[in-house]
């Protein structure tokens, strides 16, 4: 497979620094609805129990590369979203939200140090703890252990980690080639 | 790895601040959730909401389904149309015995003086997609309050119970499978009429008929149907067959491991049930000073 058209390629060097143009609000709310919609997606059954939470991860990404945003609140709101969508306990997507941003937050001037090999493990364990986090909540609940699958959303998400870094700055990189003067 | 913003720029409350906030507010929301059950117009009012977007999310598979369904081919459509007439034939013949049997049951019930049944009505929905919470079995169903759907209805398909309406939303509603951890059906064997209640296992897509004793007259085999003793599960309707009776002395009760009737985990047409509006009074609780010393001896 050519990956080749992935800016920055999947290296453990830092990836450049890019200048991209100016991030407007309603750009990033799109991204979040669009994610909204990929994660509301009807899929056969078997893909929907490893189908990556696309909000998480797009949730890493601004935080990550444009910090300050996105806030706790849409966040927070997105996560109570989810649980009507999906029909769990109130409250349970918006605290692994919660619990996301605010590590996320924290480690993002150490995320941008890293290539993109290293940065995908940054996100595998964030969104894993995320996961944990739903998990206590529900086993508190009373509800059994779902079994080993219901971690493979994690690793899937942070294998997505390159791709999204791509198509979300698409709309973002300058038109005119800085290099072509 | 401390993040502090020069005291200078003015950034509202620090981030410890507000992850506690947030995650405080989800606890509270959790709990009351969880054990109070107080949130359902919260959540209605967030469903109604997200409604355009949850059809936007199923569309793309139904319109999958759609062209899967332009490309039927004329072999098939004859099969099934020479099938379904046959079936036709078939159940018209019996509803004619049902017609006969229906009156004559009626007029039995009324020599009797017993309460008559009640008619239910129907209400055919489709499955829009299934669990999505990896910790429950549910599916989610295209017909809601709307459509007149209320809380506690059965939900049957062709060959079968497959599971209750457990919260309504105005256009979509959620059905629990009965193989549902936290779901139990009234059933009654038919072969021995043994009265009992299964409860989903929850990992897998099997039943538990539970509280039975080790000598029970329960065989492999056996047809399990609603009792109906409920009143919210019509009775006679299949629930599951019984395929595993592990007797052991050792236990004070038989495990008994069933095999659902209906396609729990396949069925793509369901019927939603009506419950029976008019119940029979609850018996009058017992007075409490006669119902005291019973509970001291315990």
């Amino acid at each position: 497979m050519n990956l080749s058209w992935l800016r920055p390629p999947i290296s453990s060097r830092a990836p450049p620094q890019e200048i991209l143009r100016p991030v407007r609000a309603p750009y990033i709310a799109l991204t979040l609805l669009s994610a909204l919609v990929l994660n509301l997606l009807a899929l056969p059954d078997v893909m929907t129990q490893i189908k990556p939470d696309l909000i998480a991860l797009t949730l890493i990404y601004w935080v990550v590369y444009h910090p300050r945003r996105v806030g706790f609140l849409p966040a927070w709101l997105l996560g109570l979203t989810m649980d009507v969508a999906d029909g769990s306990l109130f409250g349970q997507h918006a605290l692994a939200y919660a619990v996301l941003m605010y590590l996320a937050i924290l480690f993002h001037r150490r995320i941008l140090m890293f290539g993109m090999r290293q940065q995908i493990v940054h996100v595998a364990a964030i969104l894993l703890l995320s996961q944990f986090i739903m998990l206590a909540v529900r086993m508190l609940a009373g509800a059994d252990f779902p079994g080993p699958l219901f971690f493979v959303p994690s690793f899937l998400g942070a294998a997505l980690w390159p791709l999204l870094f791509n198509v979300i700055r698409i709309p973002l990189r300058p038109r005119t080639d800085p290099d072509a003067v | 790895m401390e993040y502090s913003p020069p005291p200078f720029f003015k950034r509202g409350p620090s981030l410890l601040t507000r992850f506690t906030f947030f995650s405080m507010l989800s606890a509270v929301l959790l709990i009351s959730d969880a054990r109070f059950n107080y949130l359902h117009l919260f959540r209605q009012g967030i469903a109604t909401v997200v409604y355009p977007v949850q059809r936007l999310g199923s569309l793309p598979s139904e319109l999958a389904s759609r062209i899967g369904d332009f490309f039927v081919t004329q072999a098939r459509l004859q099969r099934d149309n020479d099938q379904l007439r046959h079936q036709e034939l078939r159940n018209s013949a019996a509803l004619q015995v049902l017609k006969s049997l229906e009156s004559e049951n009626h007029h039995l019930r009324e020599l009797l003086a017993m309460r008559p049944r009640i008619a239910r009505d129907f209400i055919p929905a489709e499955i829009l997609y299934g669990h999505r919470d990896p910790f429950t079995r549910r599916v989610v169903v295209d017909r809601g309050t709307q459509h007149g759907v209320r809380a506690g209805w059965a939900v049957v398909d062709e060959n079968g119970v497959v599971g209750q309406v457990t919260r309504v939303f105005p256009w979509l509603s959620e059905v629990t499978l009965i193989t549902d951890k936290e779901q139990a059906v009234p059933i009654q064997a038919v072969r021995s009429g043994l009265r009992g209640v299964t409860f989903g296992i929850g990992y897998d897509g099997t039943l538990e008929l539970r509280f039975m004793p080790v000598n029970a007259d329960i065989q492999n085999g056996d047809l399990l149907v609603t009792s109906g003793i409920d009143g919210t599960y019509p009775a006679g309707l299949p629930v599951a067959v019984v395929s595993n009776v592990e007797r052991n002395a050792a236990y004070a009760f038989a495990r008994i491991t069933c095999t659902p009737s209906a396609g729990v985990n396949s069925a793509n047409q369901v019927l939603i049930v009506a419950a029976n509006e008019e119940r029979p009074e609850n018996p009058a609780a017992e007075s409490p000073s006669a119902s005291k010393p019973r509970k001291v001896k315990r």
